[in-house]
């Protein structure tokens, strides 16, 4: 046995050193325990900064003694490595144990042990706990907004629907896998808007979308077949034009009857709300803005510089002003612009709106995946003779899109927690549900409950999507 | 001859398409506007605001002009991207910090930091804190003073303010100082480059900060005394403060929201710039013998600050644009001031909505060509 010398723990006298710092480091853990689970204080006897101080000090001083290098204890080198390098680390890393600590029991209290799940009135909340009643008996108006209660299984069902339908990738064998990017890029969109245009609303309010979608989709089909030297033409003319057909010359104001389902009633979109309205709108903004954001990119990096500059202008436009002025501008203004008795649905503005500005971020994002490929990729397509078209769709946009993959799941990101904005406009999701509900006179003082709902909601919709846009990094990465 | 169809064909069609919508639209505007009776024009911007709000920066009131209701509601948006940056600047780099720890607990409490706020949309938050958390703050008369002087109340946080004598002097001299600091630079550069003396700027400087402004009070004539908010009653159970800086719970609200939510941003950037700085970078500039200040001021920051500065002026930015959620809680930035109390008082829908975007998009375009000036000059020149 050598000398102590407590200013300096070495390996000679490790023992004594171990079991000191970690019975000091100990006695500071417990006292914070105690002091924050059962409100005793054990160090109560002393004045009061003192007391206050004291389990820092302690577990400062053990945390000190335990600091050996080289100990030859494995668990005992792991910890110095991870929480106790030096001094000050020592004392973040107490800090921190402290604060989760004291954190747990007021949490806990409030969460599960003081609340209140049961009955259907405010009666019950009397614990200084969280009222989860107010959810439950709100439930329905969270989920659905003021969608009658008789037809919320039309919501339930199609959302089932496109669930399983949307999981088909999954199951592809290698056989079907070749047809799975027309299935998610045209067939799956149109089914899902079918779904919500003839089930969830029943009524005509999307006829005017479902003509442009229409047209999209038999346009694109159509493009398959046109040689790349005049696709650009085709895409200009076609698709407008189809539109145009459809809306003024097929479909006749008589045929809107054709989009009741016997049996259905039409639920208008004012009464949609809560959170199946923010899957609704996100799902058509993730649509809409993606094909229209590759469009500006790829006018973006055009050589004609007339189309580059109306690119430029588009883009910076959309990036340079804040959503909500957006809104504003399709809730107050764009109706301004349009023939007097031509009136488009608010969801449909919203949707529209949203989809423009997040297609300028879209753009920027696909642009910087175009930038990143080397040189070399376009000009080994051209000289196997491939068109603009060709090229981009089989060789330059695969591979861009591989590489901002991140990107686009943050935009997307973006997208979904930009839906609560839309309040602007009057519709209500549920946020905007949950501010109503908060100011019903039966119900006055459980904001905060309805607020850490909604927030323990969307965060587990953006967790699980920035987790699984990380896995698809992992797995679409190929070196190069 | 250089003119092909094929190059001129397809920009044709495309500006003839972009112009048929824009003259559809304008159409459309005059005939809708005739026909409700509005005429088109600016001149309403020096009529009579007969309005109020709550909270300005500026003198205002209902007979002010409705231009001076916009200079009210640009001031408060600055004011709140201001603070809102500073404090998201101060926490993002902290963060961003803490997640390169290699101390386990650090790391993951930083990491927690950042998947929480990061992943809960802005207006829930702004939301949270102005209707859940600060309303469950004292009432004036029971609030408790922190450090004797402010009081945080559910009518907001009262501060003491500052009254200057001669403040003019004192910012002469604080001009002064940055002007010095500045020459002193050039010259110890000069001094470095030519004769190889390197002269201690930073404590040079540190001292000039301190010596002048305490000469403009010693001899300047300057003096700084604080107005200390008390609570004054109105009437048997209201009460207010009287003195002092009050800040309205909106601002708190918005301003803590914001840095809240960007600071994880720039956490995420300020991490993504240090990593970014190979490794070999470190341990070259230690080998040349340079000190670990050294190759931290002269290395490792000229280096990842190359690649952390582009994308935080994005979140700046950023902030700035979301400044205009205050509408949702009636804070009077410029959305809520001028985009919507001016808008329904004057029905000028077309006139308000594109001042507004106008002067959020001078803003943006205005930061981004600095940016892109800014790129331009540090960029890497590879030979």
């Amino acid at each position: 046995m050598s000398k102590i010398n407590f200013l300096k723990p070495d390996q000679s006298n490790l023992n004594t050193f171990l079991y000191l710092g970690t019975l000091l480091f100990f006695i500071s853990i417990l006292d914070v325990f105690l002091n924050s689970f059962f409100k005793v204080n054990i160090t109560g006897f002393l004045p009061g900064f003192l007391s206050f101080i004291i389990p820092l000090l302690l577990g400062f001083v053990g945390l000190f003694f335990i600091r050996i290098e080289y100990s030859g204890i494995k668990k005992l080198d792991l910890i110095n490595k991870h929480i106790n390098t030096n001094n000050f680390n020592a004392i973040l890393s107490l800090l921190i144990i402290f604060v989760i600590i004291k954190s747990i029991p007021p949490l806990l209290s409030w969460f599960v042990v003081d609340a209140s799940f049961a009955g259907d009135s405010k009666d019950v909340c009397t614990g200084s706990g969280a009222c989860w009643t107010y959810i439950k008996v709100w439930l329905r108006r969270f989920m659905y907004g003021m969608y009658p209660n008789g037809e919320q299984w039309r919501i339930n069902l199609s959302f089932i629907a496109l669930a399983l339908l949307g999981s088909v990738g999954f199951f592809a064998t290698d056989k079907f896998k070749k047809y799975l990017t027309l299935y998610y890029v045209v067939i799956y969109p149109l089914i899902a808007f079918l779904f919500i245009f003839f089930f969830i609303s029943g009524g005509p309010v999307f006829f005017d979308l479902s003509y442009g979608i229409i047209a999209a989709i038999l346009s694109v089909i159509l493009g398959f077949f046109i040689p790349s030297k005049y696709k650009f033409y085709y895409f200009l003319i076609v698709p407008f034009t189809l539109y145009i057909l459809l809306k003024y010359f097929i479909f006749f104001e008589e045929y809107i009857e054709l989009g009741k389902l016997d049996g259905l009633n039409w639920v208008e979109t004012g009464a949609w709300g809560g959170l199946s309205l923010t899957f609704i709108i996100s799902f058509f903004c993730l649509i809409f803005c993606f094909p229209i954001g590759m469009a500006f990119a790829l006018g973006r990096r055009s050589g004609f510089p007339l189309i580059r500059y109306i690119s430029i202008g588009f883009i910076e436009f959309w990036r340079g002003v804040p959503l909500i002025t957006v809104l504003f501008m399709s809730a107050v203004m764009f109706p301004m612009f349009l023939p007097e008795d031509f009136f488009i649905d608010k969801l449909v503005r919203a949707i529209i709106a949203i989809s423009l500005f997040e297609a300028a971020y879209v753009a920027e994002v696909i642009r910087g995946g175009l930038q990143a490929l080397p040189r070399g990729q376009y000009e080994a397509a051209k000289s196997l003779g491939m068109g603009y078209w060709k090229m981009h769709i089989f060789v330059i946009l695969p591979q861009a899109l591989k590489l901002v993959i991140p990107g686009i799941a943050n935009t997307f990101l973006a997208l979904v927690k930009d839906t609560p904005l839309i309040f602007v406009v009057g519709l209500l999701e549920i946020v905007g549900m949950l501010n109503l509900a908060k100011t019903n006179p039966k119900w006055l003082g459980f904001a905060m409950e309805g607020y850490v709902f909604a927030a323990i909601i969307f965060w587990i919709i953006c967790y699980a999507m920035s987790k699984y846009s990380y896995n698809l990094e992992q797995k679409y990465k190929t070196d190069r | 001859m250089n003119f092909k169809l094929k190059d001129i064909g397809p920009q044709l069609i495309t500006v003839i398409a972009v112009v048929l919508v824009f003259g559809f639209f304008t159409y459309n505007a005059q005939i809708n506007m005739e026909s409700r009776g509005i005429d088109f024009g600016y001149g309403f911007l020096s009529q009579e605001s007969s309005f109020d709000v709550q909270f300005s920066l500026i003198e205002y009131d209902g007979s002010h002009s409705y231009f001076r209701a916009y200079l009210v509601g640009l001031l408060n948006t600055i004011l709140v991207s201001v603070i809102g940056i500073v404090i998201a600047t101060i926490l993002g780099v902290i963060v961003g910090v803490a997640r390169l720890s290699p101390n386990y607990l650090i790391n993951k409490f930083a990491a927690f930091y950042v998947e929480f706020f990061r992943n809960i949309p802005l207006l829930l938050q702004i939301f949270f804190w102005y209707f859940a958390a600060l309303r469950a703050l004292p009432l004036p008369q029971d609030a408790e003073a922190i450090f004797g002087v402010f009081f945080l109340t559910i009518k907001g946080l009262y501060v003491p303010a500052f009254i200057w004598e001669n403040f003019n002097i004192f910012l002469y001299s604080i001009i002064a100082v940055i002007i010095s600091i500045i020459v002193i630079r050039i010259h110890a550069k000069k001094l470095q480059e030519t004769q190889g003396k390197q002269l201690p700027v930073f404590y040079i400087s540190l001292g000039l900060i301190f010596i002048l402004p305490l000469l403009s009070f010693l001899i300047g004539g300057v003096s700084l005394s604080f107005e200390i908010p008390v609570l004054k009653q109105l009437a048997t159970t209201s009460f207010i403060y009287e003195g002092g800086v009050s800040l309205p719970p909106e601002l708190i609200a918005l301003t803590l929201s914001l840095s809240l939510y960007t600071a994880t941003f720039i956490a995420e950037c300020v991490r993504a710039g240090i990593q970014g700085v190979g490794k070999g970078q470190k341990e070259a500039a230690a080998s040349i013998g340079l000190t670990p200040n050294q190759v931290l001021k002269l290395v490792i920051m000229p280096q990842a600050l190359r690649i952390i500065i582009p994308p935080t002026t994005n979140q700046y930015l950023n902030l700035t644009k979301n400044s205009s959620l205050a509408a949702a809680i009636a804070y009077p930035d410029l959305v809520l001031v001028f985009a919507g109390t001016a808008l329904m008082q004057t029905g000028k829908a077309i006139e308000i909505v594109s001042i507004t975007m106008f002067t959020y998009l001078s803003l943006s375009i205005s930061i981004s060509i600095l940016m892109n000036w800014y790129n331009k000059k540090i960029a890497i020149q590879e030979k």
